[in-house]
């Protein structure tokens, strides 16, 4: 472990809490996770988990006067938690980039595209107008816009979604990060232009030797690019393990669902999609326990008071998940789930396996 | 962008033919007294009134004293003589407009410059003590009647009545042309009492405009791209924040030019408000008429005006 250079990125037990009228939001709840250089960590879950908000906190843009946010986000040694403002501006941009789900919305309406990306060196570089323009017409090329040194002067409004997109990436890689945050980069996109674009982000990355991390409700985006998953439920993560691992032998029953409800080629066409029941929790009144168990086929009346941690499975100490279950019952439930059964027929098994304690 | 501006154009020349006959309509309705026996005087004899009627053509068909009148307007921009005085009223209105210019323009650039500021720091120090107090001092400022506020500034401060005797004070407006000095301080309280029912509104406009585009997107882009929370705001979230006070400036200046009738009555600034005051209170009509009909291309000008300096903010408009 000593012998190994630190992570790019480190996060330690960060909590981002939110005062507001009804009560305090518990958005981000005791996460943790490491990005190494060039890697790309997925990190999944349904709208409301606390995913774009635990990221937006990496570059500080949840900052406010009603957040409170705790724990530790180490970036290459430093904690930009406890960063001053006015030195983490600098990081921004620069070291750590952003991109964000609609491209229409977060580019600003007024201005050109090119002024934009020109503004975003700028910032950082000393260099002059000139310059920093031949460099927008380089990135807007890099990023597969054709006639770059047209479309530069083009408004926003008058590019089509992916070619937004692809600005937006154009601008993160202005300064050539080493850290590319992509909150839901392709969710507001057609799904051929959802494609490119995911091609796009890996054949950069691969040039530009940077990490990503990827948030999206949608495993399948991940699953091309990721090389860790982390599933978010309700501000914590519930289960994260190399890629391969958490599709080959998914431990939480929240990641079954997730996998359950997305149609894919190898299903068979005659299964049917099996929905997550209910509704994400709220984030101010959480449920007691595993937060999970109000929605979970598999909920033991113990459930609703233990509150599990995440603990590694046997034998695999990079995969781990925060489930009650225990691990034989776990599997029984997936192999029932992959052999084309309802999770309540499972159920009715898991229950006849989880003995006390 | 040439085509809409036309229709634009257009569509303002209806607008003004309509104004034209409404603003005719109503005082030929509505009369508080007989045109011509004003016109003749106190001693004077059933045939000099109907002599002055028909000189006026007051005894011709209505439809042909509005033809004559929109002939008129529309062809020499000839807005009748006063009733009272027998001047042109094309003259007077603008012998009064460089007073009512100025009181217009020196309080647009008060409003301005203090409206702007305090909405800029009220929404992003939002909830603080400061912001609190700004809005509490821009709730009195929209809510005192101009006519109490120049009152009371007279009182305090007037060279002739005042409590502290800084600044001239009603009636001694004098052009800008013939004296600068005095032109600038005669309507230093003017403006003022003009400015501030607006710089309250455009401040309180201003806030609300620029919280919202705080929470837009783009300004979250532009904060994780490492710009200094000023430059976020003063050009990415102002610039979007001041559309909205565009449209209502336009109006306001509209408005203005056409006389601000209570601040001149009160400084007795000899402007198209106090004028139109003066012609109400002698029920001289064709002045009423001149006036509201200038007042009227003001505002419908200005109209056109923000339209096209819309389309030159946002480039989304151009292209729609």
């Amino acid at each position: 472990m000593s012998s190994q250079p630190p992570p790019l990125l480190e996060i330690e037990d960060l909590r981002v809490e939110f005062a507001t009228d009804d009560g305090i939001v518990h958005a981000v709840d005791g996460v943790s996770y490491q990005v190494e250089r060039g890697q790309t960590l997925g990190i999944v879950g349904e709208s409301g988990s606390g995913k774009s908000v635990g990221a937006g906190t990496i570059l500080g843009l949840t900052r406010a006067s009603n957040a409170s946010i705790s724990g530790r986000i180490l970036f290459e040694g430093r904690d930009l938690v406890a960063m001053p403002a006015h030195e983490l501006r600098r990081v921004r941009g620069s070291e750590i980039s952003m991109i964000f789900q609609d491209p229409l919305s977060s580019l600003h309406p007024f201005y050109r595209v090119g002024h934009q990306l020109v503004e975003a060196i700028r910032v950082h570089r000393d260099v002059t107008k000139a310059a920093a323009r031949e460099r927008v017409v380089e990135l807007l090329g890099l990023v597969g816009i054709p006639d770059p040194k047209r479309r530069i002067d083009d408004y926003p409004h008058e590019l089509s979604g992916g070619m937004r997109q692809r600005a937006m990436i154009a601008m993160a890689l202005a300064n050539e990060p080493k850290l590319l945050v992509a909150d839901e980069p392709t969710t507001a996109l057609d799904v051929t232009v959802q494609a490119q674009i995911l091609g796009l982000m890996e054949r950069l990355q691969r040039e530009l030797g940077m990490a990503i991390i990827l948030i999206t409700h949608d495993l399948g985006v991940v699953a091309e690019m990721a090389d860790d998953i982390a599933v978010m439920y309700a501000g914590r993560i519930v289960e994260v393990g190399p890629t391969l691992a958490l599709f080959d032998a998914p431990q939480h029953p929240y990641t079954w669902g997730l996998l359950k409800s997305i149609p894919s080629l190898e299903h068979d066409p005659g299964d049917e999609l099996i929905p997550i029941p209910g509704r994400p929790p709220s984030l101010i009144h959480r449920p007691t326990g595993c937060h999970f168990h109000p929605r979970c086929a598999y909920a033991q009346p113990a459930h609703a008071r233990t509150d599990p941690s995440l603990a590694p499975v046997a034998g695999q100490p990079a995969h781990r998940v925060a489930c009650l279950l225990d691990e034989r019952a776990r599997r029984a439930a997936w192999a029932a789930l992959e052999a084309g059964e309802a999770p309540a027929a499972s159920a009715a098994l898991s229950t006849a396996e989880d003995g006390p304690g | 962008m040439g085509r809409y501006i036309i229709r634009r154009l257009l569509w303002a020349l209806v607008l003004l033919v309509l104004v034209i006959a409404l603003t005719f309509a109503i005082f030929y309705l509505l009369p508080s007294a007989d045109p011509a026996q004003l016109r003749a005087g106190r001693n004077a004899t059933a045939q000099n009134i109907a002599d002055i009627r028909h000189n006026l053509g007051l005894d011709k068909p209505v439809y042909v004293q509005f033809w004559d009148y929109l002939k008129a307007v529309v062809l020499h921009f000839d807005l009748g003589y006063s009733y009272q005085s027998d001047a042109s009223v094309k003259s007077l209105i603008l012998d009064r407009l460089p007073a009512t210019v100025s009181l217009a323009a020196g309080a647009i650039v008060i409003w301005m410059l203090v409206g702007i500021p305090v909405g800029v720091i009220s929404a992003v120090r939002r909830r603080s003590l400061l912001d609190r107090a700004a809005m509490t001092v821009a709730l009195i400022g929209v809510s005192v009647p101009v006519f109490w506020l120049g009152l009371v500034l007279l009182y305090l401060f007037a060279a002739d009545i005042g409590k502290f005797p800084l600044l001239p004070g009603a009636n001694t407006y004098v052009p800008l042309t013939s004296d600068p000095v005095k032109w600038l301080t005669s309507l230093i309280m003017p403006w003022f009492v003009l400015a501030a029912s607006s710089a309250a509104v455009y401040a309180r406009l201003l806030r609300g405009s620029l919280i919202e585009t705080m929470q837009e997107d783009y300004i979250r882009t532009a904060r994780a791209k490492g710009l200094l929370e000023r430059t976020v705001v003063m050009r990415h979230g102002l610039r979007s924040a001041l559309t909205p006070l565009v449209t209502v400036m336009g109006l306001d200046i509209g408005v203005l030019l056409g006389g601000a009738l209570l601040t001149e009555t009160v400084f007795n600034v000899p402007g198209i408000g106090r004028l139109n005051y003066e012609a109400i209170v002698h029920s001289d009509y064709p002045i009423i008429q001149g006036t509201v009909l200038v007042a009227a291309i003001f505002i419908i000008l200005a109209n056109i005006a923000v339209d096209i300096v819309y389309a030159f903010l946002d480039p989304r408009v151009r292209y729609s």
